[in-house]
């Protein structure tokens, strides 16, 4: 077996402390230490929070945010694109103003690896060393669970747009492409994934679009959960009173929809899919794919032993597999909270004040969280999902009788969106 | 200090643990731990970037906790605000206002026609002074100078439907406004920057 660079990290990691020749992680730190450290990898709505608020919490703590990207698109409506009715840059922001700000200091480079023993991230600039890490990596696909799926390939002609992106616009460009009279296939994964109301508020806005412009065409949705995953009854209700859904008969209406139907397969060449039982051909196929924690989870080890999320403690977020590293968001299994933007940046405050907490020798704070999701329904009314999330006996649940569902679809809550995001993003970005 | 605590911890006996982590110590949360969640919505500090969203920065204590036990019971009208706030007790609501109160209230930057601000001036000095003191800075009855246009018009509309309780005498003279009139207090209250 070659020694590849991960496995020599980890195996100096393991204790082997003092080794003659060179290493990665045995070179010095690239930026000299002014402090306690705090390493934060990934700038979206977990890390660039858990940034901010630890120097918030405690300014004497020197904060480092490692982003690969200079501009970041958040996901939040970004389903909105493809019905034409937002912009992608409306999504786009910096972390410049907000690191300046709170003095953060800010790297834009991309974290290869983490040598968890000499506690330092390897970036492409050399090693950084940290008191604590904090990793917010958001999502990985489990791609190879389907059959015949290419990573390189098949994205590209069946784009999963669950990174908003590139692949948003190349959805939109398909669907603007397609004839009238088309179908659209939408395949939805086994939960959790990011976004539990997201492929259902995307069926929405392909079907605000098909409305519009392409009327005669029809939306196959194949669910490998048996049911519609959030705010179920409610996204119901729009699709029949908006979009034509009959959930007894799938051949009326514009969306089918069926549930307990997991995909199995693709086959790019012939755009179709396959869920075992069935072959069925589409004009533009979004296949959204099953997900895991990010690739620098995988390369902390702190990936679970479902091999798909992270387990961490409840209270701190730190890994209950690796000392010191902390992952908030999507990449962590969070208990009741879902996998939303909302729950990243609560997830992100939470970790931000206990590991200050922590690195001051003092008691943690049991945590508070709130989520709030809203969905659009057409371009004009939206509905919501809300929750506190308190922690119990090493749980994350939900405060009983608090929080729920939009009681009917609305066009108040629409503008609440809006103003939702301005605030999301202004709270990464300021 | 984890290890101090662990060494308690099974020193109590019977304590069962899911993982390999030790117990740790908590206190209750703080309320910073309450409120900063909160900034999702209403922006860092409770310094709102939402156009529909009011900021709560520097709202009075009283009122801040006032509102949130009337969006709990369902007293004053709200889409989500009375199911997040069934999520805490009167402490807790207490904590978060206390909190709020000690934040900067900061002004929202939104254009606003000068004209309208001008006449909407001589509504407020006639009908809105005595209880919103000082062109409607914060204070005992809520923050309505530098708030979002936006958030206004959907106050007063709440107001206007009757689903909002008001004091008698506010509901009285917002029901004989124009709404050019509603327009021009608005803008008077964005003009305050």
């Amino acid at each position: 077996m070659s020694m590849n660079r991960r496995s020599f990290i980890k195996l100096v990691g393991a204790g082997a402390g003092v080794m003659s020749w060179p290493s990665i992680s045995s070179a010095s730190d690239i930026l000299p230490r002014t402090g306690r450290r705090v390493v934060v990898v990934g700038g979206g709505s977990g890390g660039a929070i858990v940034a901010k608020y630890l120097r918030i919490a405690d300014p004497s703590i020197e904060v480092l945010l490692i982003e690969s990207d200079k501009r970041y698109i958040a996901c939040p409506l970004s389903n909105l694109v493809l019905a034409g009715v937002r912009t992608l840059e409306e999504n786009t922001l910096t972390l410049d103003k907000m690191a300046a700000k709170h003095g953060v200091k800010l790297l834009y480079d991309t974290v290869t690896a983490v040598d968890a023993g000499a506690k330092k991230v390897i970036c492409s600039a050399g090693a950084i060393s940290y008191d604590k890490l904090v990793l917010s990596p958001g999502i990985d696909y489990r791609f190879e669970e389907i059959e015949g799926y290419n990573p390189a390939t098949t994205p590209e002609i069946m784009p999963h747009a669950w990174k908003a992106g590139p692949q948003t616009l190349l959805l939109k460009r398909q669907l603007m492409d397609m004839m009238d009279g088309g179908v659209v296939v939408v395949t939805i994964p086994q939960a959790p994934f990011r976004c539990p109301p997201g492929p259902y508020e995307r069926i929405n806005m392909i079907a605000l679009y098909l409305k519009r412009h392409k009327p005669k065409s029809k939306i196959i949705v194949w669910d490998a959960n048996e049911n519609i995953v959030a705010k179920a009854g409610l996204f119901r209700k729009g699709w029949t009173k908006y979009y034509g859904y009959d959930d007894k008969d799938s051949t009326k209406g514009m969306i089918a929809y069926h549930g307990n139907s997991k995909l199995t397969k693709v086959d790019a060449k012939a755009m179709a899919v396959d869920n075992g039982t069935e072959l069925l051909k589409g004009d533009v196929i979004n296949v959204i794919p099953p997900q895991r924690a990010g690739i620098i989870a995988q390369k902390a080890s702190v990936v679970g032993p479902d091999k798909k999320w992270c387990s961490v403690d409840q209270v701190s977020f730190e890994s209950t597999q690796v000392k010191d590293i902390h992952v908030i968001g999507d990449a962590c299994f969070a208990g009741a909270l879902p996998k939303s933007t909302y729950a990243a940046n609560s997830e992100a405050k939470v970790c931000a004040l206990n590991i200050a907490q922590t690195l001051n020798g003092k008691e943690l704070i049991a945590p508070s969280h709130v989520n709030v999701c809203y969905s659009y329904i057409t371009d004009k009314e939206a509905v919501s999902v809300s929750g506190i999330y308190i922690e119990k006996e090493g749980k994350t649940i939900a405060v009983p009788n608090a929080g729920g569902l939009s009681p009917d679809l609305n066009e108040i809550e629409a503008s609440y969106a809006r103003s939702w995001m301005q605030n999301v993003m202004s709270e990464m970005s300021t | 200090m984890k290890e101090k605590i662990w060494f308690y911890a099974l020193f109590a006996g019977g304590v069962a643990l899911a993982s390999s982590l030790p117990v740790l110590a908590t206190t209750a949360a703080t309320p910073a731990m309450l409120s900063n969640t909160c900034n999702g919505c209403h922006g860092t500090d409770g310094n709102s970037a939402g156009l529909s969203n009011p900021t709560i920065a520097g709202l009075d204590s009283n009122y801040f906790d006032t509102a949130m036990k009337q969006f709990k019971s369902g007293e004053r009208p709200s889409s989500i605000m009375g199911r997040l706030a069934k999520g805490y007790n009167d402490g807790e609501l207490k904590a978060m206002a206390d909190f709020f109160a000690a934040r900067k209230f900061a002004a929202a930057r939104q254009p606003f026609d000068a004209g309208k601000a001008g006449q909407g001036k001589v509504l407020h000095d006639k009908n809105c002074r005595m209880c919103h003191a000082d062109g409607g800075k914060s204070g005992a009855n809520g923050a309505l100078a530098g708030q979002w246009k936006d958030y206004l018009h959907v106050a007063i509309a709440e107001f206007l439907s009757g689903n909002r309780k008001g004091p008698e005498m506010m509901t009285k003279a917002l029901t004989k406004m124009t709404e050019a009139d509603i327009e021009a207090l608005i803008n008077y209250y964005a003009s305050q920057q």
